[in-house]
């Protein structure tokens, strides 16, 4: 009985194409968006990632997310450093200055001052030029994907020269950091070096990146460095949590994307949805004859049950292929960068997926379990 | 329980209804479909069920099959009674021992000739090449076997009908029901497919009920009832009762 199901689905082949398509291509909507609003979330956190070393940042108490903490005077590093618990800590200057470039082109970058001694937070992995070069004067070290940013179409070359708030800056490396938020260039100097690219402040540190001491976790020490300064401490992953969290309840974004993903979900229900019922309801004859011919309404309900699980699964199968190729293909597209689709994004479109076609399946189910055999003999 | 029968070869009858009726909806609407029917069919021959259109044959051959419920009356397929019958031994039932034949062939389009006399063998659980195997074997008795592969498209309506045949037939049942048959067929594709029933369907042990429009094919029945606003008018017969009732049928 189950050939003679995949048979029936199967004989019209340009409505099983049709129905096929049909939830293939709401998986790959809903899979290419579910992927995309991941990738962009994970972005918003990538930078606390980037910062290996530490695992706990203290900030102004007032920080909603990572790109508006305000300066701190230098005594909050002294305090830090004198709480109970805490290894290490030291400062780091994180924020947005203009580069202008040789040609008098200028670009928005966002630049981290590390502390100079122990260079905190540094970026790991490099394309050209090193870490230990950051100590020479006016030093920086520029991502990858920034680089091409302020470079179009030009190879990577070190040595080359701009200038921030008319202070000339070499760069000396180019690393790859996870992309971005915001596309900007991201740059690496020493904190003493910051101090002169970017216009003046009182307070130029904004965060202090710190260590537990053996024998404490990061919230233990957190909790402790609240405690003590007033100043908000926080986990690298609290810090994550409470960054995603700002940018899911104060941007437009989540909507945006929560619109198209339902589209996806309403594509792909009317779509092949309503075809599998449609298809169900014109096979209504033939069910018919067949429950005249001795199967019972639960071998149909298996039947339609298959029908719809093959459509789904393989209309799914297609849909996440095409998907996949779709990231392969933009890999090395920077505002694509990094953005990939995860386990996550499967599972849910494939939920999704489920559901649908659990749904088309219950409604023929329905109609074929109703149906009286002896419409058989009705013209 | 059935009474003794007036010939000396005492054939059980395969079909009996007693006091059997049927209503569709009710107050106003409400359509008496068949008023009280008794009726008896006897296997090994063709019997006819004839009479102007809305009598109510659809009806009586749909509740003999099973696959409908009277409203009233007893309703005996080989020796069992079906309108008590549980549908969970109903729907079984049907699928052994009752073959169908529709008007409208309601061949599977995707399935092949061979494959489409298959589906009761299926049905029976049969695994798909033995059960091809079989209906490959009746549709040569129907004069198909060259037609075997082909799609119910590629087959003239008189062959699709045909193949329905040997779909009624494969699993070998004791009852056969067909609701015009010829309906939607030339005259001379309707003799054939009659003759093809008397030729093939007729078996001692199985009752072949035929119901027809088509008084073209009157002569292939061994007995004819005759309906009229959901009754049975009368039976004409001819064979093994001997006399027979009602006119000469020619
Ligand atoms: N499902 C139904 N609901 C309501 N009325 C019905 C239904 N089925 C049949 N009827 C009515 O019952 C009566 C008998 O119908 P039936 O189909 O048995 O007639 P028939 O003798 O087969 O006619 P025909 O020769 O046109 O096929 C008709 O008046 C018909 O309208
Ligand atoms: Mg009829």
């Amino acid at each position: 009985m189950s050939w003679l199901a995949l048979k029936m689905l199967t004989g019209d082949r340009a409505k099983f194409v049709g129905l096929i398509f049909g939830v293939a291509f709401s998986t790959l909507l809903m899979a290419q968006q579910v992927s995309v609003f991941i990738g962009i979330v994970k972005r918003s956190a990538s930078q606390i990632y980037d910062v290996r070393d530490a695992d706990i940042w203290v900030m102004d108490n007032k920080v909603r997310f990572i790109d508006e903490a305000p300066g701190l005077p230098d005594s909050d590093l002294l305090r830090v450093r004198g709480v109970e618990g805490v290894d290490w800590a030291v400062k780091l200057y994180k924020g947005q200055v203009r580069a202008r470039l040789e040609d008098g082109n200028f670009r928005n970058v966002m630049l981290h001052g590390l502390d100079d001694a122990s260079l905190v937070g540094a970026p790991v992995d490099f394309v050209a030029g090193s870490l230990a070069d950051l100590r020479r004067p006016n030093a920086v070290i520029v991502d990858e994907n920034g680089y091409h940013y302020m470079w179009p179409g030009e190879p990577i070359q070190i040595g080359r020269e701009f200038e921030m708030n008319d202070r000339r800056a070499v760069l000396v490396g180019v690393c790859k950091v996870s992309a971005p938020f915001t596309t900007l260039p991201v740059l690496y100097t020493r904190y003493n070096e910051a101090r002169h690219y970017v216009p003046r402040e009182r307070n130029l540190m904004n965060f202090v990146l710190a260590k537990p001491a053996e024998g404490f976790t990061a919230d233990q020490v957190a909790e402790k460095i609240e405690a003590s300064t007033g100043l908000m401490a926080l986990s690298k992953e609290g810090f994550v949590v409470k960054t995603i969290k700002y940018f899911l309840s104060s941007t437009g974004i989540p909507v945006n994307f929560g619109i198209t993903i339902s589209l996806g979900f309403i594509v792909g229900a009317a779509v092949a949805g309503q075809t599998f019922y449609l298809f169900t309801i014109e096979n209504l004859k033939q069910f018919g004859s067949l429950k005249a011919m001795g199967v019972s309404n639960l071998r149909i309900a298996g039947m339609i049950l298959l029908q719809a699980w093959f459509v789904g699964l393989l209309g799914y199968g297609i849909g996440i292929g095409l998907s996949a190729l779709f990231f392969e293909a933009t890999a090395n597209i920077p505002h694509l960068a990094g953005i990939f689709m995860g386990w996550q994004a499967m599972t849910g479109v494939g939920l999704a997926v489920g559901m649908i076609v659990a749904l088309a399946g219950m409604l023929s189910m329905r109609r074929v379990w109703v149906l009286e055999p002896a419409v058989v003999f009705r013209g | 329980m059935m009474e003794p029968n007036t010939t000396a070869t005492a054939i059980e009858p395969a079909v009996v209804c007693r006091g059997v009726s049927k209503t569709f909806g009710d107050g106003d609407s409400k359509v008496h479909a068949l008023r009280g029917v008794d009726i008896e069919v006897l296997p090994g021959a063709i019997s006819l069920l004839v009479g102007p259109s809305g009598c109510g044959k659809t009806t009586l051959i749909s509740i003999v099959a099973g696959l409908l419920d009277p409203t009233d009356g007893e309703v005996h397929v080989l020796g069992h009674r079906i309108d008590a019958m549980k549908s969970r031994h109903l729907v079984p039932f049907r699928g052994e021992n009752i073959g169908f034949v529709f008007q409208q062939y309601n061949l599977l389009p995707a399935l092949t000739a061979a494959e489409n006399a298959a589906v009761p063998l299926l049905v029976a659980g049969w695994r798909r090449g033995k059960a091809v195997r079989k209906a490959r074997e009746v549709l040569d008795a129907v004069g198909l076997a060259d037609r075997a592969n082909a799609l119910p498209s590629q087959l003239s309506g008189g062959q699709q009908q045909r193949v329905a045949i040997a779909r009624a037939l494969v699993h070998d049942p004791r009852l056969l029901v067909c609701d015009e048959p010829t309906a939607a067929l030339d005259a001379k594709s309707g003799q054939n497919v009659m003759e093809l029933f008397s030729r093939v369907a007729v078996q001692n042990d199985r009752a072949v009920i035929i119901v027809t429009h088509d008084n073209r094919v009157f002569h292939f029945g061994e007995r004819i009832f005759h309906m009229s606003d959901g009754r049975i008018e009368r039976v004409e017969g001819r064979g093994e009762r001997g006399a027979r009732s009602g006119e000469d049928i020619r």
